[in-house]
C-alpha cells in the first residue's frame, strides 16, 4: 500500500506503508544510531515524534521480546529506506513490520530518507504525518489544525500514575553479584519516562528502585526515604513541566540527585536554569562528549531536541561539567553543595556505546562515601 | 596536549612493493601520513623502495630515500638523518617488521630515535601470539585455544580439551600445504600423519575451530589521552574461514543488533586500552551466529587493508590521524576534516551500504589453485557504496571488470549441480555466482546457508537479485513495465544486463530510460550520515530523489580511475591519476576522478575537487559526464580501463583530452597500426593477426617458429606465448578463443634480442622522450616482469638515435596529446623492429618520473590542455641522461598462489615492483635485487639445471659464480656439460632417477640460490616445475633467466668486503645533477 509523508512546509515524501496503515501525527526527528531501532521505537522519549532513521536498512535483525525500552512501543510513527523483510539473528522472533503492526505503529518505507534528513537539518525539525488515505493537502490542513510537539505535556502521557517498585525482569548480560535487600540502596526515580535500562543499571551497581509519577511531589518523594533520587529522561519541551522543577526544587539539598537527559534540564530548570530548543537535536550513538574535570572524551547515545543555557546556570551553585564536542552544548552539570549533579546523554545507552556506563556506580558510590562528590573521578571503562 | 615541540625530523617507512596481501593501501595511508605530519611543521624523511607510489614523490616528504626496505639500509639512513621520531605503523607489515627490528637491534637507541605511536611493548603484545593471548586473557577477552604438537597422541589429548572440529596446520608449509580441519578423531589421525610428514620440522599448530561463525572488524583510534573511539565496523559476508582480504566485506555490519555490536565495541576498546596502541588498529572477531560468543582472532596494531577500506567507506582519514595521535595530538585536538565544523574525536555513522569485493588474478592464472581460504590470494579490490545491498553488490561486481555485468556467469551456468554445491561448500573466485545459480536452479535460502556457511540474510539479499532477473526475463522486451524497470535501476541492474537479459540492445533500453527521465543523482559521503553539512565532494549514485551534486561554475575535467589493482595494472596508474589531477588543478580546472578502489591515494577525499566512488563501465560514467558537462574526459592515465572507453566517449560525442580516438584506434586495431608502420617505413617484426587455427599455421610458416601468440587488445600479456612448434600453436588456438572472442589472435615472428622501452611526451608538435630504458632480460620475457636500467647500458649512439627518430615519428603520425609508450627489440644485427605501442600512460612513468625529474604525467597533461613543451621548459629530443643509474626490478607473489610456475615468459606474472639506485651500475643492480628480495646470496650453494638450448652460455656465467666462492651442484647433463667447461660441479639425481634427489637437495636447507631454465621438452619442463614450486616454497630464490644471473653477478661483484654504497635521497639526485646538464 501506498503512503505518504508531509511535513509542515508542505514537502511531501512518498513511500510504501509498513505497520498499521493508518494515519498519525508528530514532530519529524531523525536518528543516525546504525542500530538500535527497537530500543529507539519503545524509548518513552520518542513519544510524539516522528522517527527517521537515516541508516537505510531497518530491520535486519527483526525484533524480540527483549530489547523493550517500555513496555509498548512509543514513537508516533516511523520512516525508514528500506525495511527488512526477512531478518536473520538468534534472536529474532519476527521482522519489524510485524513488530509494527502488532504495536500499532503507522510507518513509510522506500523513502529517501538522507534528503528528509537533508531538509531537517537545514529547516530545524518540523512536524509532520503518514497518511496511507489522505491527499497531501488533506494531511498539510490536519498538521495545521494539531497542536504543535511543544504544545502538549507528553511527560505525563508516559508517566506512570503510581508508584511501583521496580523488579529486575529478563536477566541481560553477564549476572551481576547478587546482594542483599537490605544493602541495595533505596533510589527513588521520577518517571518523566522512565527506560528499563535506566533501572537495570541502577539495580546492577546495588540499588532497588522505587518508580514514581511525574507529578510527585518532594514531600511524597521524601516520604519514601530514599537514599538518592534519579530524575529520569523523557519527551517534550522542558519549560512544560512547572510541576517537576517544583518537586526538584523540593528535593535539592536533602537527597543526593542524579539527573538523565531530561533530569538533566529539570535540575537545571530548578537550579534557576532556563532551556532552548536545538535546531534538530542530538539523536545517535556517536556523539563526543568532553568531561572538562578530566579531559578524557567519550562517545555517548543522545537523544534530546532541548538543551540546557550555559549561561542561565552561572552562579546558581552548578558549574558545567560536560560538553559535547560537536556544537559545545551543555551535557552535565556538577552542583557540588547541593549533591546533585547530571548529564544530558544517555549513560544507559540502549541503543549505543556503553562507555559511560561507570557513571551509575559513580552515583551509587557518592552515595556511599560523601567525600566523593569533589573528587575527580575518572569514569570506569 | 598539543603536538610534541621536540620532534622536528620524522621518518616513515614505506611497505615495498605491491604483493598480494600489501597493495596500495599503504601507499595511501603513506601518503596522508606524510601530509599529516607536514602540516605538523615536521621535516619527513621517507624509505620505501617503489618508485611508484605518490608518497615518495619529491613533494611528500623533505627527503625520500627510494632504497631496499632493510635493516641494513634503514640503519645507515637513520644515521646519516638523525631523525628524532620514527613512524612505524604505515607501511604494512613491512614496515612494522622493520621498526620493530631497528628497535631490537638497539638502532633507535643508538641515535636515540623515538619509536613514535604504538610502542615496541605494544607491537609485540599484539604480534606475539603467546604474549597477545597473554593480554586477552588477563582483560577476560576469549581467544580461541591451541597448541603446537610433535605426535598424533599429543593431538588427540588436545583435541579432547578444545572439542571438534580443529583446524591443523603444519608448520613451514606453504599455502596450508597437508593441513585441514578434522571433524572426528579419525580425521584428524589422517590430516596429523600427513601434515607432519609435509612439514619441514615434524610439527603443527592445532587450532580450536570457529569455521562458519561471522566475521567482523573494528577499526579503533585511541590517543595518548586514552580516549578511544571506533571508526567503523565490518561484516564479512563469507564466514570465519576464508582470509578478510579475500572475503566480500559489508559496512557497516549487518546482521548484529545492538547487544552484539555494543558487546563487541566495548570489547574493542579495551582491547586497544589493554595493548596500549597509540593509534589505529584493526580487531577481528569471531562471533558464533547463535549466541553472545565470541572470539578474538587477530589485532593489528597499525593501518592495514581494513583500515583504508574503514576509511574510504566512512570518509573517516584513519592514517591522518593515526600520524597526528603519533605526534602527540589528542583526538579532540584534531578536526575533522570532511566536515571541517566537527572534531575527529567522534565515531562516523554512515547511511548507505559499502560493499567490498575482492579482485583475484585467475584470470591471468588459468592453472592456479582458485580455492579461497585462509591464505590471501587477491591482487587487489573494489569498493561500492548504494543505499541497499542488492545495489551495492551489482555495482561491486560491474567494477571487477572480470566479464560480469551482474550475478549471471556463463561458466557457472554450465556447471553440474554437483559443482554448484562443491563451490558452495568449497569457496572459490566464483562462489558469489555460484551461490545465484544455485538460487536460479530454485533451491531455497535455508539449503545454501548450510552448504556455505553464509549468514541467510547476505543469501536473501543474492536471492532478491535473482528473483528480479527472473521478473525481467518473464516480462520479456514488451512486457517491461516502467515499475519493473525503476525496480530494477533501483537495485543497480546496468543496462547492459537488463538488456542482455531481455535481448534488445543496451542504447534502445538507455534511450527508455531517457524517456522516463530515470537517471540517477548523486548522493555525498559525509562521515555524519547528513546530520552535519559536509565541505568534502565525495559521491556516489542511487535511483533516489535528490541529487547533492552541484556542477561547478569553472571548467572541469573528468579523470576515469583505473579500478582494481590487478597483475598488469597495478598501482602506477593510480600515480598518474592522481598527477594529472593536481596538473589540472594548476592549470585552473576543477578536476574530478572517477574510480573504485578503495586502497588508492586517488580516491582519498582530498585528492581531486570531486570524486565519484563508480564503476568505471559506459553506463556508469556517462551518467556521471552527461551531470557533469565536463570541457573534456581524460582516458590516458587509467590503463586498459580507461582507454578501453575511448571509443565509447567518441561514439557518444564525448570530448577525449589528449590523443583522440583515431590515434588510439590506429595504435590498437593491428592492421591499421601495420599499414602506418609501412607507411612511415619502420619495421615491425613480421607477424599477422589471424582468427582461424589454420590461419594462425600459415602465418607461423610464412615468418617461421619460434613465434610469439596473443589476443589483440590486451593487458599485461594476458595469454601471451611463445611458440616453437605447429603443434604448440594449434593447442593455444584451440585455448585461446574464449579469451577475446571479438578480437583476433595476433601471431608474431619471435626476435631473440634486446628489448628497449620509451615513454614519450608529445604536445601535438614536438616529442619529449625523458629516457630510454632497456631491458635486462632479453625479449621474450614480459616488460612488466623483466628488470631494466635506464639510461641504458649497451646501445650505441646511432640505436638510441634510431629509437628517438622512430618514438618522434611514431607520435606525430598518431597524433598524440600527451603520454605513449613504445617497446622495441634489437635484434643480433642492430635493426630495430617496434614491438608495440600503447597510446596511453605506461606502468613505468612513475618510475621514469623519478628517475628523469620531469613530472612526466604533470607535463602530458598540460600538453593536453593545449600547451606546448618549450613553454613548459622542455626542449624536445632525448632529454640528456643523468649520471646514474635506476634499475626497476619486478617483485612476485609466488608464495601465495600455489600451482602457478614461477618462470619468467611473455605473460606477465609479476605485482610489483622495486627501483635500486646508484652512480654506479653494478650497485644499482645490487640494491635492486635486495630490494626485490631475491636474497642475493654472496657465496653458498647453488643448483644448475639449465635446458639444453642454454647450456653453452650457461657454463660460463657458472664459473663466474665460482669464482665468487659458490659451489655447484648440477643435474648429469648440466654437470657434463660443465665439466667439460671446466667448472667443477657435483652431480645430482634428477627426480625420475630415484632419491636422494634435486628436491632432496632444495629441502636440505643447504641451497642458497637455483638456476633453471625452461626447456621445450615437456619431461623436463615438468621437472622443473617441481625444483621452482620446491625453491619458493623454501624461500630460495631461483633464476630462470640467465640474464638475471648475469646481473646478479655484476652485482655481486660490485659488493667489495667493507665498501659502503653511498645513500643519496632522490630529491638530491635531481638537485645534484641539475635539470638538463
Amino acid at each position: 500500500m501506498e503512503a505518504i509523508l508531509v511535513l509542515e512546509d508542505g514537502t511531501v515524501f512518498e513511500g510504501r506503508s509498513i505497520g498499521q496503515p493508518r494515519r498519525t501525527l508528530g514532530e519529524v526527528v531523525f536518528d543516525t544510531a546504525m542500530v538500535g531501532y527497537q530500543q529507539c521505537l519503545t524509548d518513552p522519549s520518542f513519544r510524539g515524534q516522528i522517527l527517521t532513521f537515516t541508516y537505510p536498512l531497518i530491520g535486519n535483525y527483526g525484533a524480540n521480546t527483549e530489547d523493550f525500552e517500555s513496555s509498548i512501543c512509543q514513537a508516533a510513527g516511523v520512516v525508514v529506506r528500506e525495511a527488512c523483510g526477512e531478518p536473520s539473528n538468534f534472536r529474532s522472533e519476527g521482522g519489524l513490520g510485524e513488530f509494527l503492526e502488532e504495536h500499532g505503529i503507522v510507518g513509510i518505507a522506500g523513502v529517501d530518507t538522507r534528503a528528509l534528513t537533508r531538509k531537517l537539518r537545514s529547516a530545524g525539525v518540523m512536524m509532520g504525518a503518514i497518511s496511507t488515505d489522505e491527499s497531501a493537502g488533506e494531511v498539510l490542513r490536519r498538521i495545521k489544525e494539531s497542536p504543535s510537539y511543544d504544545e502538549i505535556d507528553l511527560v505525563e502521557q508516559v508517566s506512570t500514575q503510581t508508584p511501583y517498585e521496580w523488579q529486575p525482569g529478563i536477566a541481560t548480560g553477564k549476572a551481576q553479584p547478587q546482594m542483599d535487600f537490605e544493602h541495595r540502596l533505596k533510589i527513588v526515580c521520577i518517571d518523566y519516562g522512565m527506560r528499563d535500562s535506566i533501572l537495570k543499571n541502577l539495580h546492577a551497581v546495588g540499588c532497588r528502585c522505587i518508580v514514581m509519577p511525574c507529578k510527585a511531589t518532594s514531600d511524597q518523594v521524601l516520604e519514601e526515604k530514599p537514599d538518592g533520587v534519579l530524575l529520569s529522561p523523557g519527551p517534550g519541551d522542558p519549560k512544560r513541566l512547572t510541576y517537576a522543577v517544583e518537586c526538584v526544587k523540593g528535593l535539592l539539598g536533602q537527597v543526593p540527585i542524579f539527573g538523565i537527559c531530561l533530569g538533566n534540564q529539570m535540575l537545571a530548570t530548578a537550579l534557576g536554569g532556563t532551556t532552548f530548543k536545538l535546531k534538530f537535536g542530538h539523536r545517535g550513538g556517536n556523539h563526543p562528549v568532553k568531561d572538562l574535570k578530566t579531559g578524557r572524551v567519550t562517545i555517548t547515545s543522545q537523544n534530546h531536541g532541548y538543551a540546557v543555557d550555559p549561561q542561565s546556570v552561572e552562579g546558581s551553585g552548578a558549574v558545567v561539567s560536560r560538553i559535547n564536542l560537536n556544537d559545545e552544548t551543555v551535557e552535565g552539570l556538577e552542583c557540588e553543595g547541593l549533591r546533585a549533579f547530571s548529564i544530558q546523554y544517555h549513560a544507559e545507552a540502549s541503543p549505543g556505546p556503553l562507555d559511560s556506563r561507570g557513571i551509575f556506580k559513580q552515583f551509587v558510590d557518592r552515595i556511599r562515601e560523601p567525600h566523593r562528590w569533589v573528587e575527580i573521578e575518572p569514569e570506569i571503562h | 596536549m598539543p603536538r610534541r615541540t621536540d620532534l622536528k625530523k620524522v621518518m616513515v617507512i614505506g611497505s615495498g612493493p605491491i604483493v598480494i596481501g600489501q597493495a596500495a593501501e599503504f601507499d595511501y595511508a603513506g601518503t596522508q601520513a606524510c601530509k599529516a605530519l607536514r602540516e605538523e611543521g615536521m621535516e619527513v624523511v621517507l624509505i620505501n623502495s617503489n618508485p611508484a607510489t605518490i608518497m615518495t614523490d619529491t613533494n611528500m616528504a623533505e627527503r625520500i630515500y627510494v632504497e631496499p626496505l632493510t635493516l641494513e639500509f634503514a640503519a645507515r639512513i637513520i644515521e646519516q638523518e638523525r631523525p628524532e621520531g620514527l613512524l612505524g605503523t604505515l607501511g604494512g607489515q613491512t614496515g612494522l617488521n622493520l621498526a620493530t627490528q631497528l628497535a631490537r637491534a638497539g638502532v633507535l637507541d643508538r641515535f636515540e630515535v623515538d619509536l613514535l605511536g604504538t610502542s615496541l611493548g605494544a607491537i609485540e603484545r599484539a604480534e606475539d601470539r603467546d604474549r597477545f593471548r597473554e593480554t586477552m586473557r588477563a582483560i577476560g577477552e576469549p581467544v580461541p585455544d591451541s597448541a603446537i604438537i610433535h605426535t598424533i597422541e599429543e593431538a588427540i589429548e588436545f583435541s579432547r580439551t578444545i572439542g571438534f572440529p580443529v583446524i591443523v596446520r603444519p608448520a613451514y608449509t606453504l599455502g596450508g600445504t597437508g593441513g585441514g580441519i578434522a571433524w572426528d578423531e579419525e580425521q584428524l589421525r589422517d590430516i596429523c600423519e600427513r601434515g607432519l610428514k609435509m612439514s619441514m620440522i615434524r610439527q603443527i599448530l592445532l587450532e580450536q575451530c570457529v569455521i562458519g561463525w561471522k566475521e567482523i572488524e573494528y577499526e579503533v583510534m585511541r590517543d595518548a589521552a586514552d580516549t578511544c573511539i571506533t571508526v567503523c565496523s565490518m561484516e564479512n559476508l563469507d564466514p570465519m574461514g576464508i582470509h578478510t582480504g579475500d572475503s566480500i566485506v559489508t559496512a557497516p555490519a549487518q546482521t548484529l543488533g545492538d547487544q552484539e555490536y555494543q558487546m563487541l565495541r566495548t570489547a574493542s576498546l579495551k582491547i586497544i586500552r589493554a595493548l596500549g596502541i597509540e593509534g589505529g588498529c584493526n580487531i577481528q572477531f569471531a562471533l558464533n551466529p547463535h549466541s553472545y560468543e565470541y572470539y578474538v582472532i587477530e589485532v593489528n596494531p597499525r593501518v592495514s587493508r581494513s583500515s583504508a577500506l574503514a576509511s574510504k567507506a566512512t570518509g573517516y582519514p584513519i592514517a591522518r590521524v593515526a600520524a597526528k595521535i603519533a605526534v602527540g595530538l589528542r583526538l579532540d585536538e584534531i578536526p575533522n576534516a570532511v566536515t571541517q565544523k566537527t572534531l575527529a574525536c567522534f565515531e562516523p555513522t554512515i547511511d548507505y551500504v559499502v560493499v567490498k569485493i575482492p579482485r583475484w588474478p585467475f584470470d591471468k592464472f588459468a592453472l592456479a589453485d582458485r580455492t579461497v581460504g585462509t591464505q590471501m590470494k587477491a591482487t587487489g579490490e573494489v569498493m561500492a557504496i548504494d543505499r541497499t545491498f542488492e545495489a551495492a553488490l551489482l555495482k561491486g561486481v560491474r567494477s571487477l571488470e572480470i566479464g560480469a555485468y551482474g550475478l549471471r556467469s556463463k561458466t557457472v551456468s554450465q556447471w553440474g549441480e554437483m559443482q554448484v554445491e562443491q563451490c558452495l561448500r568449497e569457496a572459490t573466485d566464483e562462489r558469489l555466482f555460484a551461490v545465484a545459480e544455485a538460487f536460479r536452479r530454485g533451491m531455497m535460502v535455508q539449503e545454501v546457508a548450510e552448504l556455505s556457511r553464509i549468514d541467510p540474510w547476505f543469501l536473501q539479499k543474492i536471492k532478491n537479485i535473482v528473483d528480479l532477473e527472473g521478473e525481467i526475463r518473464k516480462a520479456g522486451p514488451d512486457g517491461l513495465t516502467d515499475e519493473l524497470l525503476t525496480r530494477a535501476k533501483r537495485c543497480s541492474f546496468s543496462d547492459h544486463e537488463i538488456a542482455d537479459m531481455l535481448r534488445i540492445s543496451a542504447p534502445e533500453l538507455r534511450g527508455r530510460r531517457a524517456g522516463l527521465k530515470l537517471i540517477p543523482p548523486y548522493k555525498m559521503v559525509d562521515t555524519c550520515a547528513a546530520e552535519f553539512e559536509a565541505v568534502t565532494p565525495y559521491y556516489y549514485s542511487t535511483y533516489e530523489t535528490e541529487c547533492e551534486v552541484e556542477v561547478a561554475e569553472k571548467p572541469r575535467v573528468i579523470v576515469i580511475g583505473a579500478g582494481p589493482i590487478r597483475i598488469g595494472q597495478g598501482i602506477e596508474f593510480d600515480y598518474c591519476t592522481v598527477h594529472a589531477v593536481w596538473a589540472l588543478h594548476e592549470e585552473g580546472y576543477q578536476s574530478i576522478i572517477i574510480n573504485n578502489n578503495p586502497e588508492t591515494v586517488s580516491t582519498d577525499f582530498d585528492t581531486s575537487d570531486k570524486l565519484y566512488f563508480e564503476p568505471i563501465t559506459e553506463e556508469d560514467t556517462l551518467h556521471i559526464i552527461r551531470r557533469e558537462k565536463p570541457e573534456g574526459v581524460v582516458v590516458q592515465f587509467g590503463g586498459q580501463t580507461a582507454i578501453n572507453l575511448a571509443g565509447v566517449f567518441h561514439a557518444n560525442g564525448v570530448t577525449i583530452l589528449g590523443t583522440q580516438f583515431e590515434g588510439i584506434d590506429v595504435a590498437e586495431d593491428r592492421d591499421r597500426f601495420e599499414q602506418m608502420l609501412g607507411e612511415l617505413d619502420i619495421s615491425k617484426t613480421p607477424g599477422r593477426g589471424v582468427t582461424s587455427a589454420q590461419q594462425a599455421a600459415e602465418t607461423a610458416r610464412d615468418i617461421g617458429y619460434p613465434v610469439l601468440v596473443r589476443p589483440s587488445y590486451v593487458l599485461g600479456g594476458r595469454a601471451m606465448e611463445i611458440v616453437y612448434s605447429e603443434e604448440e600453436l594449434l593447442s593455444y588456438m584451440h585455448l585461446a578463443t574464449d579469451v577475446s572472442p571479438r578480437h583476433p589472435i595476433l601471431v608474431d615472428k619471435y626476435v631473440v634480442g634486446t628489448e628497449l622501452e620509451v615513454d614519450l611526451i608529445c604536445d601535438g608538435k614536438e616529442v619529449l622522450i625523458p629516457a630510454i630504458m632497456e631491458h635486462i632480460e632479453r625479449a621474450g620475457v614480459h616488460s612488466g616482469d623483466s628488470m631494466a636500467v635506464c639510461p641504458p647500458v649497451s646501445l650505441s649512439r646511432e640505436v638510441q638515435e634510431t629509437v628517438v627518430d622512430y618514438s618522434a615519428r611514431l607520435a606525430k603520425a598518431l597524433d598524440v596529446r600527451g603520454l605513449m609508450n613504445i617497446q622495441f627489440v634489437l635484434d643480433g644485427n642492430q635493426t630495430l623492429y617496434v614491438l608495440e605501442v600503447n597510446p596511453r600512460a605506461s606502468r613505468t612513468v612513475p618510475y621514469l618520473s623519478k628517475v628523469t625529474g620531469i613530472p612526466m604525467v604533470n607535463v602530458a597533461t598540460k600538453c593536453m590542455l593545449g600547451r606546448k613543451l618549450r613553454e613548459l621548459g622542455y626542449e624536445p629530443g632525448l632529454f640528456p641522461a643523468r649520471p646514474y643509474y635506476a634499475v626497476k626490478a619486478p617483485v612476485f607473489s609466488f608464495s601465495k598462489l600455489t600451482e602457478v610456475d614461477i618462470n619468467l615468459g611473455p605473460e606477465m606474472k609479476s605485482t610489483g615492483e622495486i627501483m635500486g639506485i646508484d652512480p654506479d651500475y653494478s650497485k644499482a643492480l645490487y640494491k635492486a635485487m635486495v630490494a626485490s628480495g631475491v636474497g642475493v646470496p654472496s657465496r653458498g650453494t647453488l643448483i644448475a639445471t639449465i635446458a639444453d638450448r642454454d647450456k653453452e652460455d650457461a657454463s660460463e656465467l657458472i664459473r663466474e659464480f665460482t669464482e665468487l666462492g659458490f659451489r655447484v651442484y648440477a643435474t648429469a647433463g648440466t654437470q657434463r656439460h660443465l665439466e667439460r667447461a671446466g667448472v667443477t660441479a657435483t652431480p645430482v639425481k634428477k627426480i625420475s632417477e630415484g632419491s636422494p634427489n634435486i628436491i632432496d637437495l632444495v629441502r636440505s636447507g643447504e641451497i642458497d640460490l637455483v638456476l633453471n631454465t625452461l626447456s621445450p621438452e615437456r619431461n623436463p619442463e615438468r621437472e622443473g616445475a617441481r625444483i621452482r614450486r620446491a625453491s619458493v616454497e623454501l624461500n630460495i630464490p631461483c633464476l630462470t633467466s640467465l640474464d638475471t644471473a648475469r646481473a646478479l653477478l655484476l652485482a655481486l661483484s660490485s659488493r667489495k668486503e667493507g665498501e659502503e654504497f653511498p645513500l643519496v635521497p632522490i630529491n638530491e639526485f635531481a638537485e645534484v645533477t641539475g635539470p638538463a646538464a
